[in-house]
């Protein structure tokens, strides 16, 4: 939003295709429609969203919502759907702003309904007002505090937070903490949601091992250690998280080289200094160019347009860096607090490579121990793994099972993830109705404007 | 299927009839499928068809398509609708094309 308010400006001609019927994205879900009674819940952070918002309204800027993109081809023709019809739209340079998903946590019990992602609980509340209650908040992270602090003020805390990092995860955080404090801003919005969380007595077991979630034919309680003892919770509803990761799939269909990641565990898309990736005329802004959050993404949106702005003859390069300066040094200090974060809060261990029991694929349901077996078959590589079972297939296209394929091969033939290497991901990036496929033919000749 | 309230509706608004798998529901007109249909009590939105295990909302972003029902006979993703008056909801009857063997 900030980058095409900012296109706009440049006088570059825009769209935005948004996936969500609402603008905001993820972070800022529903913002305009959000009712006066949950904005208190939801936080100042939340609300400030209506500024973006607001600019989508400016002229020359084409919002298209509730179209979901489910194939780029070269030289950029994006088809999507939209209310159940097929379309698709020429460019000559695209955006990518697809931000983060919830890094997999596949933990014993994690496919039972009941249990659902720290960020679907968030979703429920920003977007629904529907609150869980009796609920339990399983992992670490900033998003999980957060979550734990909207619950409390909305008078409906969690039961209990299950937490995975431990004392000696601070510890090393410690180094970075001159990065923290430069980032202050973010380490006083984290102890004020700590602080509401303690008063508002919700018992949390840091450093907690061995979680799984009980139930038949849905969550009943969790079971962990925690120093040292065995103890068991009851409840609804299991929020998970344990950290985001990149969104891969619209970068990955578009062949974009990815890196590995060790600080934030994850895959990211090689980009330069503007966010342009190694397929010419792609940027990337955003949580899906590497987690930096919301504010960091504004920045790294609005460096991506000047650039594109000068390669249009629209803004000198002498201008360009101009106008990049002061947006480089906000986003420098926007992301100045990540290492700490990173090393205070990594993912649980145990959900990077599950127990053999454990299901990773959600979709075809199969185990980590099968895809150990498939190792020691030969399997070298994900794409591999499509010859030996169905893990990657399903609907979800591997976006719950990727990363703990990569990590389940890298670690049983102890290769790197970027030797292991990740899901080919191919169009559809979304399932497309044959309904909609022929609907589009007699969009075809409209959409040449 | 159960309906044991796990959820709280925090604010109340005009409500729609539709039915689910046969019964009557009452949700609120123009909230997301799946959000209010969890604040009814529906426990269970589908079976998988690997090895019918329960399934329920996850993701609530449209990545993890454990909400599918089928809406009017269109099997749709529930976080990804909007409650309309009349909607017939029902388990969906076949995920993706693929045969149910078990
Ligand atoms: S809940 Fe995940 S797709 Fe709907």
């Amino acid at each position: 939003m900030a980058a095409a308010a900012e296109a706009s400006e440049l006088g570059l001609s825009v769209t935005i295709i948004d996936e969500q019927p609402r603008a905001g994205g993820q972070i800022y879900r529903d913002v305009d429609k959000v009712s006066p009674s949950r904005a208190p819940i939801l936080g100042t952070d939340y609300t400030d969203g209506k500024r973006l918002t607001e600019s989508l309204r400016q002229s020359g800027i084409e919002y298209l919502p509730g179209a979901v993109v489910w194939a780029i081809e070269d030289q950029f023709r994006i088809m999507y759907t939209c209310e159940g019809r097929g379309a698709q739209i020429q460019a000559d340079r695209i955006l990518l702003a697809t931000g983060a998903l919830e890094r997999p946590m596949p933990i014993p019990g994690w496919t039972l309904p009941g249990v659902m992602t720290a960020g679907a609980g968030q979703i429920l509340l920003k977007q629904s007002g529907v609150v869980a209650k009796k609920s339990v908040l399983v992992g670490s992270g900033p998003l999980l505090y957060l979550i734990a602090a909207q619950m409390v003020r909305a008078g409906t805390p969690p039961v209990a937070m299950i937490e995975t990092q431990t004392r000696s995860d601070l510890g090393r955080a410690l180094w970075h903490v001159g990065g923290a404090l430069r980032g202050w801003r973010y380490i006083m919005k984290g102890l004020k949601m700590l602080a509401e969380i303690t008063l508002a007595r919700v018992p949390r077991y840091s450093g907690a091992s061995d979680i799984a979630i009980e139930g038949d034919d849905a969550a009943k309680a969790v079971t962990f250690i925690y120093k040292g003892r065995e103890r068991r919770i009851d409840c609804d509803i299991v929020f998970l998280h344990h950290g985001v990761v990149p969104n891969p799939q619209a970068s990955r269909s578009l062949r974009i080289s990815h890196n590995w990641n060790a600080a934030q565990q994850s895959f990211v898309p090689k980009l330069d200094e503007w966010g342009q990736s190694d397929v010419a005329g792609v940027f990337i802004a955003g949580d899906g160019a590497g987690i930096g959050g919301a504010k960091a993404a504004e920045q790294a949106g609005r460096l991506a347009v000047l650039k594109i702005a000068e390669d249009s003859a629209l803004l000198s390069t002498q201008d360009r860096d101009l106008k990049a300066a002061p947006l480089r040094r906000e986003l420098g200090r926007e992301l100045a607090a990540r290492p700490f974060l990173d090393t205070a809060y990594p993912p649980y261990i145990a959900a990077l490579t599950p127990d053999d029991n454990t299901t990773i694929c959600r979709c075809e349901e199969v185990t980590a121990g099968e895809i150990r077996g498939y190792a020691k078959l030969g399997c070298l590589g994900p794409n591999q793994t499509k010859a030996f079972g169905r893990a990657g297939m399903g609907p979800c296209q591997g976006r719950y099972c990727g990363l703990t394929v990569t990590a389940l091969l890298a670690d049983a033939n102890r290769q790197s993830p970027d030797e292991t290497g990740y899901y080919r991901i191919r169009a559809p990036l979304k399932p497309v109705t044959l309904g909609e496929l022929a609907a589009m033919d007699d969009m075809v000749q409209n959409s040449a404007e | 299927m159960k309906h044991v309230l796990t959820f709280l509706e925090l604010e109340s608004g005009p409500r729609v009839d539709v039915t689910w798998d046969g019964t009557a529901l009452s949700l609120p007109e123009g909230s997301n499928l799946a959000a209010a249909m969890l604040a009814a009590g529906v426990g269970v939105f589908r079976h998988t068809p690997v090895s019918k295990a329960p399934r329920s909302p996850f993701c609530m972003m449209g990545t993890c398509f454990d909400c599918l029902v089928e809406i009017d006979g269109v099997t749709r993703q529930a976080c990804m609708v909007e409650v309309t008056e009349g909607m017939v909801i029902s388990q969906p009857q076949e995920l993706g094309g693929q045969v149910n063997e078990m």
